[in-house]
């Protein structure tokens, strides 16, 4: 991925505005451009008013759970007399998602200043951020900026003097998906595998360490030096219609469109444009046939669904799939899709922890009937064993991997039946696999 | 009572203590839900998924080991969506298992195999594909894992982790390729890591000791306490044919939980022994001559009464119904003077749970002989042997030094079970060994418990109470001998105040706690 595009006329810059600005990555550069005017403002007020502010904005977790990121802070116990952690998810490893690693990349100091606002918030003296294994120039620009942070106190034992302490830890996790699921995380941060906990205990009440803990996107971290700045109503108004989705959200599109990259938008903004308008349309001569919305782990949409949904929380719900993480994986009509079915699905596989059997033994069975349907050695009958299998999947296991796993799965064989049956049925020579 | 909740199991009401996990209140209610990771001395992770079960009102099917009881709560572990998912989960379980259970030393007591009996499909969809395979690797000096027949339930690793403390073992790779890991360059060879055999519920780790020895089905169980260490761990003697194929922790959750140590575990080839004395030997002409029981008690009963004094050397294995009557009739011939035998040995604990360890006093019953008056120095007993009229070597191991001083002794009766002459002996009486008999040890914190005869004995081999109390009974007329060790036992109570009153009834097959005494716990 090269550098950013301009931002397009009908995107709603915020988090992206300083996308390609090698200037802003620097402490001084961002101060110059406002930065840090959040937190001096932040450490002014009481914890407590900080989070009735982000409450009051609408902002929820853009990791893809989209849980009210106030109600969540507000989550952590008062006068616990434990040591409390903010930890921020920077494991983006989400299929078709690449909008964290661009804050990332090029505004730094956008998330320090965000997660140094919410360790006030909850109490915590000390944030881990944990960074996809990976994220290589990512992981260099942040171990600048946070070294750029602590020399200018904005990080330390005395936060620009206002006595509070908030430190920065950065840990590179080492290549597992798994380890972007927050209790995963937890665990991959204590020095064990990166294995999903059972809940409860919630992390608010034993996380990290045992210790109350809260999580948070990189996005949703990133959002909140706006929201005091510019107040929680104006957030607030950042809105189409939907009250309960309101500010701006990177989507971040690719597949099959003409000009893939992140596009910073209005929740609510409507599919069709942000696919037809802001990135491109089709290749030429190529139609839209389905989108997979929230990065890999939610149900794929058809082109009916995905041209009428809105892009916010509960507008791609009503079309029968999930926002996710807004990464969009647009899929026109030369594509196959029981071969990207299976490529999830091998994804899904290869990355289960292993812990729960339906994850453990479901991802590998289903890659493999996949796989032999590509091969033209499928059964009819196969079909009725995916969708029990899903079933099987789903709701049964610690976490939500077997589930992301199956959701395309069945809601591939659902729409897109005619693609199975044409390898059923022996219409067309079998595909490559394995690749 | 606001600290119960009461709950429906399966339409059985259970009341419980609040913060009771699904799982073992379905144990109250006599219901077993179907499980594998859980263990209740491990910590629940909940991964295996299998004890799902429905609780209305909850928005999905709930894992057993680790829900809360709630006051009202209505739970179905056989419920029809239950019932699905467990049938789910154990058709995935078998897509990778080997089904080689006729050659699996677990077929039996595999509670994979037991589980889909009980609610598994009738047939696999999986039928395509070559399963999963890894080599067998050797974990320990008595472990072997079978990575094939694995279901990743990690049981191992948290019995290691959590309480051996001895972290060598873990879960290695990801999704349908992990397997148990051993760390490098180290062995499974901590002195409590047996147990993990025990622990996994199929058989991917298996002992080299029992291996391909017995199938489970032709095992004969008895309840017994373990005769390695005063620790006193609870334990099944498990044999074939009578013959001891393996001793199992038997669960007792005031001494060893569920566990026994390595130790103990492998020390049960003595009770096999083929070099048995088999019946009464009587010196006659420098000749030991096999009698029938009558003449030998009938000689006892005159040795007995022709002494004025008697020194009891006696092994710490014995019985406390053994030591108590041996002693009560060697106090016939007017002055007594009795040792027990405890060998020595380094201390193993087993970090993770509290007062479990293997000991240093390496006898199942130094307790039990000094609350019966075993209270000699051995050293001044073995002296004391040399001028009296009469030494009883109560089934005792001793040095040749040792043995060249008993032999010098004036008059030396041997219970005993191996055949030996070292001794000189004047009479030997074929005795039982602790497998072979009824009886009770009392361990170091003074907990009495009772074992029972896993073999019959050999020959005309008879408890060594027995042998005492008819001998004693034979000394005067009007006296009874007890007819059974419980007898035995009841009698012990008339003598030793701490025993006063107890019966065998009483102490069940997992003990019971003797009041604080004076004597000494080793």
């Amino acid at each position: 991925m090269g550098y950013p595009h301009p931002p397009h006329p009908r995107e709603t810059v915020v988090l992206s505005k300083y996308f390609g600005d090698q200037a802003a990555r620097t402490f001084e550069g961002w101060t110059g451009r406002g930065g840090y005017a959040a937190l001096r403002r932040a450490l002014g007020m009481t914890p407590g008013e900080v989070v009735e502010i982000v409450k009051a904005s609408g902002l929820r977790g853009r990791g893809g759970a989209g849980f009210p990121t106030g109600l969540k802070w507000s989550f952590m116990p008062k006068n616990s007399g434990k040591p409390h952690y903010l930890v921020c998810n920077a494991d983006e490893s989400e299929p078709g998602t690449f909008k964290d690693r661009e804050i990332l990349r090029w505004t730094p100091h956008q998330l320090i200043e965000g997660c140094a606002i919410a360790a006030y918030s909850i109490g915590a003296e000390r944030c881990y951020i944990y960074i996809r294994g990976e994220f290589t120039e990512p992981w260099r620009v942040m171990e600048t900026a946070v070294a750029e942070a602590y020399a200018a106190n904005a990080l330390g034992e005395n936060v620009f003097g206002s006595g509070r302490r908030i430190e920065m830890v950065l840990h590179r996790g080492a290549g597992a998906y798994i380890c972007g699921e927050e209790t995963a995380m937890m665990n991959s941060i204590e020095g064990r595998r990166g294995n999903p906990r059972i809940k409860p205990p919630f992390p608010a009440q034993a996380g990290l360490f045992g210790m109350p803990t809260t999580i948070n996107n990189v996005e949703t971290l990133a959002a909140v030096p706006h929201i005091l700045n510019q107040g929680a109503d104006w957030y607030k108004g950042l809105c189409l219609g939907n009250p309960k989705s309101t500010g701006t959200k990177l989507f971040s599109v690719c597949g099959q469109v003409a000009k893939p990259g992140n596009y910073e938008v209005t929740l609510g903004f409507p599919m069709r444009d942000l696919i037809h308008d802001l990135a491109g349309g089709m290749r030429p001569g190529r139609t839209l046939r389905a989108v997979i919305p929230g990065g890999s782990s939610v149900p794929i949409m058809n082109r009916e669904e995905a041209e009428s949904a809105l892009c916010d929380y509960e507008g791609i719900v009503e079309k029968g799939s999930m926002l996710g993480s807004a990464g969009f994986i647009v899929i026109d009509d030369s594509a196959d899709l029981v071969y990207e079915i299976y490529r999830l699905a091998k994804f899904y596989a290869h990355e289960s922890c292993a812990q729960c059997t339906q994850c453990r033994e479901g991802t590998a069975w289903t890659t493999r009937i996949l796989e032999r349907i590509l091969r033209g050695q499928g059964k009819p009958a196969d079909l009725d064993l995916l969708l029990d299998l899903a079933d099987h999947m789903t709701g049964k296991t610690i976490c939500v991997l077997s589930d992301s796993c199956a959701a395309p799965v069945v809601s591939g064989i659902r729409k897109f039946r005619e693609d199975f049956d044409r390898y059923l049925s022996g219409a067309v020579s079998p595909a490559l696999v394995g690749a | 009572m606001s600290d119960l909740v009461t709950l429906t199991i399966d339409r059985v009401p259970v009341t419980v203590p609040k913060g009771t996990t699904i799982i073992e209140a379905a144990k109250q209610a006599g219901i077993l839900v179907p499980h594998y990771c859980y263990h209740p001395s491990l910590s629940a992770p909940a991964l295996c998924r299998m004890c799902l079960v429905e609780v209305e009102k909850a928005p999905k099917l709930m894992p057993a080991c680790v829900t809360a009881v709630a006051d009202g709560q209505v739970v179905h572990v056989h419920g029809d969506t239950a019932l699905k998912a467990r049938e789910g989960v154990l058709e995935l379980l078998l897509i990778n298992h080997p089904l080689d259970c006729p050659i699996c030393d677990q077929a039996g007591e595999c509670e994979l195999q037991n589980f889909v009996f009980q609610e598994g499909r009738a047939g696999t969809r999986y039928a395509e594909y070559p399963k999963r395979f890894n080599p067998v690797e050797e974990f320990g000096p008595d472990v072997l894992y079978v990575p094939n027949r694995c279901i990743l339930c990690t049981r191992c690793v948290r019995f290691m982790d959590e309480l051996a403390q001895d972290e060598v073992l873990n879960v290695s790779e990801r999704g349908d390729r992990a397997y148990i890991g051993i760390a490098p360059d180290q062995l499974l060879d901590h002195p409590w890591s047996g147990n993990v055999v025990d622990l996994c519920p199929v058989g991917s780790l298996i002992s080299k000791d029992f291996l391909h020895k017995a199938r489970a089905w032709d095992l004969d169980k008895t309840a017994s306490v373990c005769p390695g260490c005063s620790q006193g761990c609870n334990i099944t003697i498990d044999t074939r044919d009578e013959v001891v194929v393996r001793l199992r922790p038997r669960p007792n959750l005031e001494v060893n939980r569920h566990f026994m140590c390595d130790h103990g575990r492998m020390d049960y080839r003595w009770m096999n022994r083929g070099d048995r004395v088999e019946a009464p030997l009587q010196r006659r002409d420098d000749r030991m001559q096999a009698i029938d029981w009558e003449s030998a008690l009938d000689a006892f009963v005159d040795l007995v009464a022709a002494a004025r004094s008697a020194v009891v050397l006696a092994s710490g294995r014995a019985s406390t119904e053994s030591l108590g009557w041996t002693r009560g009739l060697a106090i016939a011939t007017g002055r007594v003077t009795a040792a027990v035998r405890v060998p020595r040995g380094g201390e193993a604990p087993l970090p993770g749970i509290p007062n479990l360890a293997l000991r240093a006093e390496r006898a199942p019953n130094g307790a039990g002989a000094r609350l019966a008056g075993y209270d000699a120095e051995w050293d001044s007993a073995l002296a004391a042997a040399g001028s009296a009229d009469l030494t009883l070597l109560l089934d005792v191991e001793l040095s040749d030094q040792e043995a060249d001083a008993v032999r010098r002794c004036k008059t030396v009766v041997r219970l005993a079970t191996l055949e030996e002459d070292r001794f000189q002996a004047e009479l030997v009486l074929p005795v039982t060994t602790m497998a072979e008999e009824n009886g009770t040890y009392l361990n170091r914190d003074h907990r009495i418990q009772r074992f029972l005869q896993a073999r019959p004995g050999p020959g005309m081999a008879r408890p060594a109470w027995w042998v005492a109390a008819e001998t004693w009974s034979r000394l005067a007329e009007g006296r009874d001998a007890p007819g059974s060790a419980a007898e035995a036992f009841a009698a012990l109570g008339q003598e030793i105040e701490e025993l006063a009153g107890l019966r065998y009834e009483e102490l069940g097959l997992t003990g019971r706690a003797l009041a604080p005494a004076s004597a000494d716990a080793g």
